[in-house]
């Protein structure tokens, strides 16, 4: 017999399911959202977080319903104001773990401004950019992602807009965490949220979503097995930027112009190649520009996957509160002190 | 030291109950500062005091320009002032475009202490006078008394060997002047010389430098033939015993939320962008760290609002500040915060509109919109304060109300309440209302769910803050519904949830004090009903009319939605309600549509303030018409 007869029963480890709100998710069948969600769900378990101490937060749009279907403190606020709402709360709360859930309208259109805002001030929020290139609530108008030439039923004869790079934004933005998954890919998407909640300040997660309704296919090159493997790359920390089917085509870099090389044809091995460093602002910078290196309309590079850029920097929060502990080194002023002020004249 | 009562020659001095002042010169004459250690000098004394800056929206509007001229307007007494005075009786004008911009407001026989400099050729030219014509040398101020004085001159000889730079001594001319305003109401030095030594304690040699020409104005006063038959004045302090501070009233806004978020248990968070004239409340509480404030300079006006939307939802006391452009842009938020039901404090300094109209100018044209001014149906309380002190308890009270409420409030202050200043007795922490957030409590599993809007006798929902275990629930715009909180686009549950947000508003008219009548008989002739910062000139005029005899009273709102419960028995009291407003005639909408009387209306659109003089001459009118 021990002088301590409690006994601490360990909480069962939570689940996925832990974290499903009662409410059925109102998207449409074959929608990305349900395969983003899904993810999410299983990633909260591993983060070791109590679901009181979540917190999603979203604006307007398909994607930014998604904090109804979570089983954690949640506020669906107004189109393209999720990011300060976000930052408003973290600032109020560092303690809690504070997530968006936006799209390509809401966080790069309406939203633009807050977008750059919130990256360059680096709060620790994790931000899931769900990207299907069009807006989808509103039924089908491009988006500031669209492709040039696509046709909407606001682009009637095709967009004319240049889209957003949203990679290229969020670094030229002063972003400190940017990386790109795939709704398809559900392990590995969880895999990069992880890693994203895991980032202090705020993380950046573009996720390729699709939307069956009224961009389908938009990202079908990197998802069919006849063109993925050429068509994507995969980034890995310390490791070479291999792709294709048979591992056998890499990147070198030429001075800053990025070149696929056939390792095979060219006698080359991987540690010729560009070999991924995530905390390389210059090489993310390029990795970003990827999507824009254009031959003939086509694309001549592989469109990469992964963590770009991730660096250790302070955050907003942690800033304010630590200029704060320093005003208040002796001691919190009181509320007579307040009202007294700093000027006060007594008359007799 | 400085001794003022060691004169070389005993000027004559001669008691008055107040006096009005206006120091104006160009913007880089350093008036502001003038004015403000005139304040503090007389304030400190014990006199009552009412304070006004009037500057323009450049920076540095050109020099000797009509647009460049600033004004610093004050009202020292021996009894309770309310304004800074209707007209002044005494001018410093530093130059022609001083004077030109000014003369109008100055009392027919009053004082205008000029400094000649700013009258050469180039100078009235500037301040647009015709060729030749010069107002201290051609009679047109004739019904003034007129002290021209070389200003620049006299503080040139005075710091002649103090070794600064020419640019330097002439920028000390400014405290030759205040020398001079010192001698003239036999007010003491030591004040502002221990201001300068301290806001120069970098430099002495500038100290001593403002410190002898202020002194060389005020032995210039004492040896000059100038002021022989005027003499001097004194107006005796009669202020209470007791420990004052100075306040305008942005800062007591900026007070006011820090003292509620102490007095209420939770950490002040501002989410705000910079505008005119509500920035200062943004400046003031970004120092105030030693008491744990928060604030966020946000990249707009709507990541203002809406990052105190968040902060509030995490239980934070959350404001935000703004003006007139800047509430417009905020208004799709306030919707928000009005379907959450989260508390939230907006404090709106009203300005001149439409669009960027007249930053630096008050108006009260904003009240209709923070009535209405959003999409969908979406009541808040709306307050107003009267003046800079009650900028401090309006503001507290719509902390209170947010809390207590669970509902964004409006809190209508304007740019003259921002940035004039009285003095204020220090009030203690014991006299602050308390303030009760209505946290909800941890949920054990076996407890039933929780319901994010239930509501109490009040209506009032509950507040449960990410962080406290079984209370995970999702909230948003969407209509929700009742109870649950859950999306619901249910006909009637909408129809429900519409009157449960306005009667819950409706409510708060339990809450607040009944209307009282601040002076006047309680029924009678005429009512003047104001609300906002035209408190101080029909109190005023209300007061004179008394005295003339006339059956009129003053009753100011503080309370504009919900309205005090008694306010209709309060207008059905008197055969006419006059309601004067600087717009056109927006409270009166409110009055007509409340209580389907006839009030009398009367505006003033015009970037001033009205004063009192014009609003007594309208009592006594409508008065004399009936």
């Amino acid at each position: 017999m021990t002088d301590n007869d409690t006994t601490i029963i360990a909480a069962p480890a939570r689940t996925a399911k832990d974290f499903a709100s009662d409410q059925e998710p109102k998207w449409c069948p074959g929608c990305g959202d349900h395969a983003i969600l899904q993810q999410l769900k299983n990633v909260m378990p591993e983060l070791d977080v109590a679901p009181e101490n979540v917190v999603f937060v979203s604006g307007i749009g398909c994607s930014s319903r998604l904090p109804y279907y979570m089983a954690t403190y949640g506020v669906h606020g107004i189109h393209g104001r999720a990011l300060p709402m976000a930052t408003g709360l973290k600032v109020a709360r560092p303690e809690l773990s504070v997530w968006v859930a936006t799209g390509d309208g809401d966080a790069l259109s309406i939203g633009g401004n807050h977008f750059i805002h919130t990256l360059r001030r680096n709060p620790d929020l994790n931000v899931v950019l769900f990207n299907n290139e069009i807006y989808g609530l509103t039924k089908g108008q491009y988006s500031p992602t669209s492709k040039i030439g696509l046709r909407t039923i606001t682009s009637p004869s095709g967009v004319i807009d240049q889209p957003f790079n949203t990679a290229a934004l969020t670094i030229g933005s002063g972003g400190s965490f940017f990386a790109r998954a795939f709704d398809r890919d559900g392990k590995y998407l969880r895999s990069i949220l992880k890693r994203a909640a895991l980032h202090k300040g705020t993380s950046l997660v573009e996720i390729y979503q699709n939307c069956p309704i009224f961009n389908n296919s938009a990202f079908e090159a990197f998802a069919t097995p006849d063109s993925k493997a050429d068509k994507t790359i995969y980034l890995e920390q310390d490791k070479p930027l291999v792709f294709g089917k048979e591992k056998n085509k890499g990147i070198r870099l030429d001075g800053f112009t990025p070149v696929v090389v056939d390792l095979d044809k060219e006698g080359l091995s991987t540690s010729d190649l560009w070999i991924h460093n995530e905390t390389d602002i210059n090489k993310a910078s390029i990795l970003a520009r990827f999507a824009d290196i254009h031959d003939k309309s086509e694309e001549v590079v592989p469109r990469p996957f992964g963590i770009f850029y991730a660096e250790e920097r302070v955050t907003y929060e942690d800033a304010l509160t630590e200029q704060i502990r320093d005003a208040q080194k002796n001691g919190v002023a009181s509320l007579e002190d307040l009202l007294k002020g700093e000027s006060s004249y007594v008359i007799k | 030291m400085t001794d003022t009562k060691k004169t070389t020659r005993q000027a004559n001095v001669t008691s008055k109950t107040s006096v009005s002042v206006l120091f104006a010169g160009d913007s880089g004459d350093g008036m502001q500062l003038t004015g403000t250690q005139f304040a503090n000098t007389v304030a400190v004394r014990g006199s009552e005091l009412n304070t006004f800056p009037n500057f323009p929206s450049e920076i540095r509007a050109p020099a000797g320009t009509i647009a460049g001229v600033s004004g610093f307007q004050l009202q020292f007494s021996s009894k309770p002032v309310y304004t800074p005075g209707a007209r002044f009786d005494v001018m410093v004008a530093m130059n022609s475009a001083a004077l030109k911009a000014n003369l109008k407001d100055l009392h027919r026989g009053g004082i205008i202490i000029a400094g000649t400099e700013g009258f050469d050729e180039k100078n009235l030219k500037l301040a647009g006078y015709p060729d030749g014509a010069n107002p201290l040398e051609d009679g047109t101020l004739d019904n003034y008394i007129v002290f021209p004085v070389p200003v620049l001159q006299f503080t040139r000889e005075a710091l002649k060997e103090s070794g600064l730079s020419s640019k330097d001594v002439d920028r000390c001319k400014n405290m030759f002047v205040l020398g001079l305003l010192y001698w003239l109401y036999t007010l003491p030095l030591e004040g502002t010389i221990e201001t300068l030594q301290a806001k120069f304690q970098k430099n002495i040699q500038l100290a001593e430098a403002n410190i002898k020409a202020m002194k060389a104005g005020y032995f210039f006063g004492d040896e000059t033939e100038l002021f022989a038959n005027l003499g001097r004045f004194d107006i005796a302090p009669q202020k209470q015993h007791g420990t004052y501070r100075r306040v305008t009233g942005n800062e007591a806004c900026a007070i006011a939320l820090t003292a509620a978020s102490k007095k209420a248990g939770l950490q002040l968070f501002l989410g705000s962008y910079p505008i005119t004239p509500a920035t200062e409340i943004l400046q003031t509480l970004a120092k105030k760290k030693k008491y744990g404030v928060k604030t966020f300079q946000a990249e707009d006006e709507i990541a203002g609002i809406v990052s105190s939307i968040g902060a509030a939802y995490g239980g934070a006391l959350a404001a935000t500040n703004t003006s007139g452009p800047g509430l417009a842009l905020k208004t799709e938020a306030l919707g928000l915060a009005v379907i959450l039901e989260v508390p939230l404090v907006i404090i709106n300094v009203q300005r001149g509109g439409p669009s960027t109209g007249l930053p630096t100018k008050p108006e009260q044209s904003d009240l209709l919109m923070a009535m209405y001014g959003r999409h969908g149906e979406a009541p808040m309380p709306v307050i107003a304060a009267r003046s800079p002190v009650d900028c401090f308890y309006t503001t507290y009270e719509a902390a209170r109300i947010a809390v207590e409420h669970m509902t964004p409030v409006i809190c209508l202050s304007d740019g003259y309440l921002a940035l004039s200043s009285e003095p204020w007795l220090v009030e203690s922490p014991d006299n602050l209302a308390d303030i009760a957030p209505r946290f909800q409590p941890a949920r054990k599993p076996e407890d039933p769910p929780y319901l994010p809007y239930k509501r109490d006798d009040r209506l009032v929902r509950s507040w449960a803050i990410p962080g406290t275990k079984g209370l995970e629930h999702r909230i948003g715009g969407l209509e929700k519904q009742n109870e649950t909180g859950n999306v619901s686009h249910d006909p009637e549950n909408h129809e429900l949830m519409t009157k449960l947000r306005a009667e819950k508003i409706a409510r708060i008219a339990d809450t607040i004090p009944l209307q009282s009548i601040d002076n006047g008989p309680l029924k009678g002739d005429l009512l003047v009903l104001g609300w906002g910062s035209s408190y101080g000139a029909i109190k005023t005029a209300v007061e004179q009319a008394l005295e003339e005899g006339y059956s009129v009273a003053h009753a100011h709102l503080r309370y504009i939605h919900p309205f005090p419960k008694n306010l209709g028995t309060i207008l059905g009291n008197y055969k006419q309600v006059l309601i004067p407003e600087m717009n056109s005639g927006q409270l009166i909408h409110l009055i007509r549509d409340a209580f389907l009387i006839a009030p009398v209306g009367y505006s003033k659109v015009q970037g001033v303030p009205f004063n009192e003089m014009e609003i007594l001459a309208k009592i006594t009118d409508l008065i004399k018409e009936s």
